[in-house]
């Protein structure tokens, strides 16, 4: 049954809500499964996760390009699943730019006013004022086909802008750029954020992105919501071995549990060694348990022997990465660690790493192989 | 504010949402004059011809009108005869129009003029070569009088099988090597490159690379030919020898429907043409299925 | 994806670097091409001569030269309405075809529905088999419907071939452009009628205007279909040009040709109109390579 449809003309949009949304394929486990998730004014939100995982499915959704299996979306008290697409007012900005080929810059920009029927003046107004915010306005009379990638999705912005929406959804909308450009326009997705006080529901399978750029991380995992928080809760303190290892703990490796140390801290068996961490799940563990730790490199310390938690290993590729070094070093148990680190470091040279106990974090269940890999541009 | 109720929990969607599913909606209306069309007058007519092909007109039993194009030897050869124009046929111009399509694969400078050639006549139709050809042909024509001129015998390309077989080779080639022309250009280019600089040399790159990808391609569209040239009418009677060689199956359906306004014994014939018509067609298809995996031309199409 | 508004022709092919000796194989390819093009322009050729000829016996070219048989021609009783039902046909064909077939070539190129392929088969079957595998039930058909002979039948039963030849054609155009560009029109407002109207006939322009050349160039040159089921008054000019050419007792061949160079005239000018288009070996070889 359809909520009270209470959609007061003229008063502001406050949340957009999404209750139970459920999305099947054909016999496929479901893409996208039970999904919750609240919107406020002025919120960007990022959903991320590994192609698969349902962030586009959810996005196409709320578009209304998909058709839910179940659940409903909420704008303040109107129920919108159940309205075409372009009945429901959002702006969006697609991974591929979607401009339009045959209409000029501006006309691209107009086309949503087109559809409002926005008188052709004012029109024109709004357009090259959104040109203006995305700084294309010198290009207004060109045809998308004779800009770049970047100022393509400039102008996929400006369109997305010009119809003042409540929402604007955005879909990978950099992962189409090469690495210098994405930088340059995600700088530039939050300044206009800022300036316009926009509400963002942004997609994308890039946790840089994703923590540059959101005020709320939510992370998908195979259709479900693994973790949400501001991007530092889940940079910090990751719900699961999954979002750890999308948040960049480059060493996830299998432990057995053997005793719990002082407060959440607990030691485990791993590589031949017993290490101390922070046990981050919920609930006992038994003695012998498989669990899962997780290091960033950056907590991995080049150390001179002493210290928490010292592991023996020779390093056995240095990259050099300008500020950094980052080197892969092998364990006498034959495991694999990443590090990051400003000392000097050798190939082939006999490395001591340390890692406080409160970087050590230690989860109760573990990741199926390859669930991490991401493949840009398929989601 | 009003908080929006619980998520509810709908067992099933509803009907529209789950043949939306299956690509079922609204949309598929757009189809339906097409279907209407093709159904109402290419399909309900084959279908039509079969029921009418089975009263015929001139009274006997059921199968009367088949019994009486099998039972005949001078009708009922005219099916080896359509072979054996249609075969060659369609082995000349592939034979002639692969090199050629293979060597304007790619854009050069006066491809519109090839192109523009080609099309010649595609466009203009058959009636029109077969106009044509006695100037060119007969023994006063162009042909004979170069031949004389040269001191080479007079040949008899007129009225007669060669006839036939030049104006339909004249109608085929253009279409099988615009088809070959696709089927060549299909084949990324990147593969030839790579199999360069693995040091294949130009016949080997044709051989082991080009020629396997083009194989479905050209067995299609050798068949294709076979059946176009397998319908030859109008320079059958124009430039050939309709009541002798080339006495090919159109010539009894356009006889018994135009001359004798026996449309039950027209459609009977109609019906035999069709029916080896669709087993040329079915034997590429299973032919191709057999002896091809895989993408047919590799790379973008 | 920055030229998804162009026809699909080939990409431009970079020039090979230099040219190589010729090669045998070279040599007979291009001589075997330039007899056929000099047999296919002799035939065309000699039409028109004829056409200009006061009297051509057994010599290299006419004795004498002129252009009476046009005007003669075209007092020929029949000849002015032949040339008028062509038109007639021709025009309310294409119209009827593009009409009813590039919405149903843009259904079938984005949606998968059950009884798609069956549809891709029975659209590519008309444009594959020769028509006098259907022409004569069709005509009985006709006949039975007491339309035959009629203008209605004529250009129903040219509708056979030329209704799927648009679908097929509309096909790969339709796939070219990006469902993204299409889902952003949605999302920006527009309804089913201004997304066709305001985006997908535009980008559809340079596809429809293939389509429509071509099956216009295919209903000219229509002969069999016609044949079979027009009355006297009812015929394409190809149906007169047959008529004069298979009755002995006819019009002096000066002045069928005469006839045929007007047919020409009217073919060569939308031939021309559809090179500049579409690329025919694309348009015609990818339906083909994709569906059987």
């Amino acid at each position: 049954m359809a909520g009270p449809a209470r959609r007061t003309s003229g008063a502001a949009f406050e949340t957009l809500s999404l209750r139970g949304v459920t999305r099947v394929y054909g016999r496929n486990p479901p893409a996208l499964y039970d999904f919750d998730l609240e919107l406020g004014r002025g919120d960007f939100v990022a959903l991320l996760g590994p192609s698969g995982c349902g962030k586009s499915t959810a996005l196409a959704c709320i578009a209304g390009l998909q058709l839910l299996t179940r659940g409903s979306i909420w704008r303040d008290g109107e129920r919108i699943d159940t309205k075409p697409a372009e009945k429901r007012g959002f702006g969006m900005v697609f991974q591929n730019y979607a401009l339009f080929p045959h209409l000029s810059v501006r006309r691209n920009v107009e086309f949503g006013l087109a559809m409002r029927k926005v008188a052709r003046g004012q029109r024109q107004e709004r357009a090259l004022a959104a040109l203006r915010t995305v700084q294309l306005e010198e290009h207004a009379s060109k045809l998308p086909s004779q800009l770049s990638g970047g100022q393509q999705q400039r102008v996929a912005i400006a369109r997305a802008l010009a119809i003042e929406p409540e929402v604007v959804l955005m879909d990978e909308p950099l992962s189409n750029l090469d690495a210098a450009l994405r930088i340059e326009l995600r700088t530039e997705i939050k300044r206009i954020y800022q300036e316009r006080g926009l509400t963002v529901l942004y997609v994308t399978h890039d946790q840089e992105e994703a923590l540059a750029l959101a005020t709320r991380l939510v992370v998908l995992r195979k259709g479900r919501i693994e973790q949400i928080g501001t991007p530092q809760e889940v940079y910090t303190n990751p719900s699961s071995a999954y979002v750890a290892g999308f948040m960049g703990y480059r060493n996830l490796f299998p432990a057995s549990y053997r005793e719990p140390g002082q407060g959440r801290e607990a030691r485990v068996s791993a590589f031949g060694a017993t290490v101390t961490g922070t046990v981050i799940s919920d609930g006992r563990l038994e003695d012998g348990a498989g669990v899962t730790v997780a290091i960033r490199p950056e907590d991995l310390i080049l150390g001179t022997g002493a210290g928490p938690n010292a592991i023996e290993a020779v390093a056995e590729v240095v990259e050099y990465h300008g500020r950094e070094l980052s080197v892969q070093a092998r364990t006498a148990t034959d495991n694999v660690l990443h590090l990051k680190t400003t000392e000097p470091v050798a190939a082939g040279s006999l490395v001591t790493l340390t890692a406080r106990p409160d970087r050590v974090l230690v989860y109760r269940s573990g990741l199926n192989r390859g669930e991490l890999d991401v493949e840009a541009g398929a989601s | 504010m009003t908080e929006p109720p619980a998520p509810e929990r709908i067992p099933r969607q509803p009907l529209r949402h789950r043949l939306a599913e299956r690509g079922v909606d609204y949309s598929l209306l757009l189809l339906v004059p097409a279907v209407v069309v093709i159904a109402g007058l290419f399909l309900y007519p084959f279908l039509y011809g079969i029921s009418i092909s089975v009263q015929p007109q001139s009274g006997g039993g059921a199968f009367a009108n088949y019994t009486n194009f099998f039972t005949d030897p001078y009708q009922a050869g005219a099916i080896v005869k359509t072979l054996r124009l249609a075969l060659p046929v369609a082995l000349v111009s592939v034979g002639l129009a692969a090199p050629l399509a293979y060597r304007c694969r790619r854009d050069f400078r006066g491809r519109k003029l090839v192109t523009l050639v080609v099309m010649l006549p595609i466009t203009f139709g058959s009636i029109l070569i077969a106009q044509g050809m006695p100037r060119v042909f007969s023994p006063y024509g162009w042909v004979n009088l170069l031949f004389k001129a040269v001191g080479l015998p007079q040949v008899n390309l007129l009225y007669n099988y060669w006839g036939t077989f030049i104006a339909a080779v004249l109608t085929a080639l253009p279409l099988v090597f615009l088809l070959l022309m696709g089927i060549f250009g299909g084949i990324d280019r990147s593969l030839e490159h790579a199999a360069a600089t693995l040091g294949a040399g130009r016949a080997a790159r044709f051989w082991r690379i080009i020629l396997p990808l083009a194989a479905p391609g050209l067995l299609t569209t050798f068949m294709l030919a076979c059946v176009e040239a397998f319908a030859i009418f109008p320079s059958a009677i124009l430039v050939g020898q309709p009541d002798n060689q080339t006495h090919v199956l159109t010539i009894p359906i356009y006889q018994a429907a135009s001359q004798n306004s026996d449309y039950t014994q027209a459609s009977a014939i109609a019906v035999v043409l069709t029916v080896i018509e669709l087993l040329i067609l079915g034997l590429a298809v299973l032919v191709r299925g057999r002896l091809f995996r895989g993408p047919a031309t590799g790379g973008k199409g | 994806m920055a030229t998804t508004t162009l026809a699909p022709t080939s990409a431009p092919a970079a020039r090979a670097p230099g040219f190589s000796r010729p090669t045998v194989t070279a040599v007979l390819t291009w001589t075997v091409a330039g007899l056929f093009a000099a047999v296919l322009l002799a035939v065309l050729i000699s039409v028109i001569v004829t056409a200009l000829s006061t009297s051509w016996g057994g010599t290299w070219l006419p004795s004498g030269y002129t252009l009476s048989w046009f005007r003669h021609a075209w007092d020929t009783p029949g000849l002015a309405n032949s040339i008028a039902v062509t038109f007639e046909v021709a025009i309310a064909d294409v119209a009827i075809a593009l009409l009813v077939g590039v919405p149903a070539g843009y259904v079938v190129a984005r949606k998968k529905f059950p009884g798609r392929n069956a549809i891709m088969l029975f659209a590519l079957l008309p444009v594959i088999l020769p028509p006098l595998t259907y022409a004569v039930q069709l005509a009985a058909l006709m006949y039975r419907l007491g339309i035959g002979g009629t203008l209605l039948s004529v250009v129903l039963v040219n509708l056979v071939p030329i209704l799927p030849l648009v679908i097929l054609i509309t096909v790969p155009f339709v796939e070219q452009i990006s469902p993204d560009v299409e889902q952003a029109a949605k999302v920006f407002g527009a309804d089913n009628l201004r997304l066709f109207t305001r985006v997908l006939v535009p980008l559809l322009t340079p596809g429809i205007v293939a389509a429509g050349v071509l099956s216009l160039v295919r209903v000219l040159g229509s002969f069999e279909l016609t044949f079979f089921v027009s009355g006297a008054t009812t015929q394409t000019l190809v149906v007169t040009i047959f008529g004069a050419l298979s009755d002995p007792g006819g019009p002096p061949a000066a002045l069928t040709a005469a006839m045929t160079v007007f047919y020409m005239a009217i073919a060569l000018l939308g031939l021309v109109i559809s090179l500049r288009f579409a690329n025919p070996a694309h348009t015609l070889a990818q339906p083909a390579r994709r569906t059987l």
